[in-house]
C-alpha cells in the first residue's frame, strides 16, 4: 500500500489534490466524501474543535484501513486526509476518495473507509461548545468521556 | 524501560504527553492497572493499547524497550 496515499495535515484541505491521487486510467468511477465542521449538535453550539493524532499510527492505520478495501473490493485505490490542529465552523476535517471501475464499488469502500476510521484511527476531536469543552470519546458524538463506565 | 503516549483525555488528566515507566513483563491489562493506580486517570476500561504503533491485546506482555501508547476512544473523521 503505497503510503502517500494517506496523510495528516496541520493546513486547510483541498479536495482536488486527495482526487489526484486516485485517478486511474481504468477507473470509471471517483466517490469522494468530505467531512466538515457542524455548528450545532444536538441543541449545543460548536464554536471550534481541535483535532490530535498519534501521527505515525494514525497513518499505518489508516493504510491498514487502505489494504482491507482493496482486499474487499479488488481494483479500488483509497486516499484519505485528515485535518489536525484547530478548525473552525465548515472547514474540512477529513478527505475519502476512493476510484474504481465501477460506481457501486466506490460508494460502498468510501463508506467503509469512513467506518473503519472512526473505529481505529487513533485520531482525537476535542470540541469547543458554548458552554465549556470536551474531548469526543464515542462515535455518537454525544456521550463524553465523563459519562463513561467506572469498573 | 518504556516509552509510555499519552493522548487526548488521558494526556489531559496526567498532565503530560509521555511518561516513562519500566513495564516490561506486564500485561496489557497489568499496565492500565499500573496507570490508574499511579495517576490521577478515570478508567481506562474503554481505553485499547498499542505496543510500537500496534493494537494490542488484554494478555500481551509488554517487553523491554517497547513503546506503549494508551489509546482512548477515537473520534477521528
Amino acid at each position: 500500500m503505497d503510503t502517500d496515499l494517506f496523510s495528516l495535515s496541520w493546513e486547510p484541505l483541498d479536495v482536488q489534490p486527495v482526487i489526484d491521487k486516485v485517478v486511474d486510467r481504468n477507473c470509471g468511477a471517483i466517490a469522494t466524501f468530505i467531512g466538515t465542521v457542524r455548528e450545532m449538535t444536538h441543541g449545543k453550539k460548536t464554536l471550534k474543535l481541535e483535532y490530535e493524532a498519534y501521527e505515525p499510527m494514525a497513518v499505518k492505520t489508516l493504510a491498514q484501513i487502505g489494504d482491507e478495501v482493496e482486499a474487499k473490493w479488488p481494483d479500488t485505490t483509497v486516499a484519505v486526509t485528515h485535518r489536525l490542529g484547530t478548525l473552525g465552523i465548515s472547514d474540512i476535517a477529513v478527505i475519502v476518495a476512493v476510484s474504481s471501475p465501477h460506481r457501486k464499488a466506490a460508494y460502498e469502500a468510501n463508506e467503509y473507509t469512513m467506518e473503519r476510521i472512526k473505529e481505529m484511527v487513533p485520531i482525537w476531536k476535542k470540541e469547543f461548545w458554548e458552554d465549556g469543552t470536551q474531548w469526543i470519546g464515542d462515535q455518537l458524538e454525544t456521550t463524553s468521556y465523563d459519562k463513561e463506565e467506572k469498573p | 524501560m518504556n516509552e509510555v503516549l499519552l493522548f487526548a483525555r488521558i494526556q489531559d488528566e496526567v498532565g503530560q504527553k509521555s511518561l516513562e515507566a519500566d513495564l516490561a513483563g506486564k500485561s496489557i491489562k497489568e499496565s492500565k492497572r499500573w496507570v490508574e493506580d499511579n495517576y490521577e486517570v478515570s478508567s481506562l476500561t474503554r481505553t485499547m493499547v498499542a505496543v510500537n504503533e500496534e493494537f494490542a491485546k488484554d494478555d500481551d506482555v509488554i517487553d523491554e524497550g517497547d513503546t506503549v501508547a494508551f489509546i482512548p476512544p477515537v473520534s477521528g473523521g
